[in-house]
């Protein structure tokens, strides 16, 4: 999993029919100082993430396996909403 | 499958309910000279690792099955922990 930022949503009203009624949104993949990289994936929400969260990405066909994903033609998801991240220091 | 030291953890309340009651790790992953290579990512634990351990990990789809492999949305999990170190030898 990736930790990601949540940079924008996006409206696709022609879409897969397993895809309908799921929020997709534009997230920006980030360092864990909180720095954004480049890049983006637009992901699945599966939990209700707001604007500029940070929050946990699940890639590939494991995208899938979330709640209410089954047989949703995916591969990126929103999987979680973070609240802290804790880095040990170098020294210890 | 490749090393990886623990270097922290994510705690997150809201998640996907398929993930509930399962510990999230952070986790850096190591060339066969225990240097770090690569970005950290976020891994699932799957054996009970704690900070600072040097572990195991498998990334993809595979990375589910330690767990109910049809329900756990995870790409990236530690299923073990190596003894020490000193267990790591490279010819």
């Amino acid at each position: 999993m990736i930790i990601a930022r949540i940079i924008g949503t996006v409206v696709a009203s022609q879409k897969d029919e397993r895809l309908e009624g799921k929020k997709l949104l534009i997230v920006r993949p980030i360092n864990l100082d909180g720095s954004d990289t480049t890049g983006y994936v637009v992901a699945v929400d599966t939990v209700g993430a707001g604007f500029h969260e940070r929050v946990l990405v699940v890639a590939g066909s494991s995208a899938r396996l979330a709640q209410n994903m089954k047989d949703s033609p995916v591969d990126a998801a929103v999987v979680g909403v973070i609240d802290t991240v804790d880095i040990m220091s170098p020294e210890t | 499958m490749q090393l990886a030291r623990v270097i922290g953890t994510v705690v997150a309340t809201v998640k996907n309910d398929s993930l509930k009651n399962r510990k999230l790790m952070v986790v850096q992953s190591l060339n066969k000279d225990l240097k770090p290579q690569g970005k950290p990512m976020v891994a699932v634990d799957a054996a009970g690792a704690g900070v600072g351990e040097l572990v195991f990990w498998c990334r993809g789809k595979e990375a589910s099955f330690p767990f109910k492999r049809e329900d756990t949305p995870t790409d990236c999990t530690i299923v073990a922990i190596i003894d020490s170190d000193s267990h790591v030898c490279c010819g």
